[in-house]
């Protein structure tokens, strides 16, 4: 199966996105827990398009596929039209440092890190398509 | 989105997180902690059973209190996380960082210890 969901770039629609992530994967093989992971990553890779290649901008518009099969990996894609933000080249901060500087960011790139078993971008059609994948037994 | 209840008991103020906690939600967190350190309060509950959703805005606002509350003797204890919120937290490797127990009688059994 494959979902898609068009957002704007607010933060105010995150809650939005959430509930598409949960609505899609229901009914497939997914515990509580890796659900509320995979919600995770895509909320905070969303969030962080939108604050930093989209400055919030409601107008601008974020894409989110999600393709189910029924057996095997997931697959999340988040196309835009912004500057490209590559995790895979941001170095984020040790916890030790969050907590010095009192910074509350640095953390969802780890987050998402942590989650998804490979992150890349591609283009396509003059967008940037960031590819999330989640294996799934 | 969020709804964030105060409540005291025995001098200690206790918030209630009550729904799920995001990149536009977080500042409501933000701003009831820092109004309880505000008050005077040294001893602060965060009771997430009802808290349903965390992400790293979130997670990032309690890690924010860390040394300022160390600064000035404030204790902050977070008690009943569901499974999925607490495996949030451990991804992070924030179980170490903050005090986290399990229920609300052990979370004011510690903070009155830390605070003696």
């Amino acid at each position: 199966m494959h979902y898609q969901y068009n957002i704007g770039c607010s933060l105010n629609n995150l809650k939005g996105i959430r509930d598409f992530i949960r609505e899609s994967l229901k009914g497939h093989d997914v515990t509580e827990v890796v659900m509320n992971e995979i919600v995770l990553a895509i909320d905070e890779m969303c969030s962080n398009l939108m604050i930093h290649a989209h400055h919030c901008n409601p107008e601008h518009m974020l894409e989110l596929h999600i393709q189910v099969p029924k057996k095997g990996n997931l697959i999340f894609e988040i196309v835009d039209d912004g500057s490209v933000f590559d995790i895979n080249h941001f170095n984020e901060p040790d916890l030790d440092n969050l907590v010095q500087e009192k910074r509350k960011g640095g953390l969802g790139i780890r987050l998402v890190k942590s989650i998804m078993d490979n992150v890349e971008y591609l283009h396509r059609e003059g967008k940037n398509v960031c590819r999330l994948t989640k294996r799934v037994n | 989105m969020v709804h964030i209840k105060r409540l005291q008991e025995e001098g200690i103020d206790i918030l209630a997180i009550i729904g799920e906690i995001d990149a536009s939600s977080s500042i409501e967190l933000d701003l009831t902690i820092a109004k309880s350190a505000g008050e005077g309060f040294k001893k602060i509950l965060i009771d997430c059973s009802a808290l349903e959703y965390i992400s790293s805005a979130g997670l990032g606002v309690f890690m924010s209190y860390i040394e300022e509350f160390k600064d000035k003797g404030i204790h902050m204890v977070l008690y009943g996380l569901k499974e999925k919120v607490a495996n949030t937290f451990s991804i992070l490797g924030l179980a170490d960082l903050l005090q986290i127990c399990a229920n609300k009688s052990e979370a004011k059994k510690l903070i009155n210890a830390l605070s003696v």
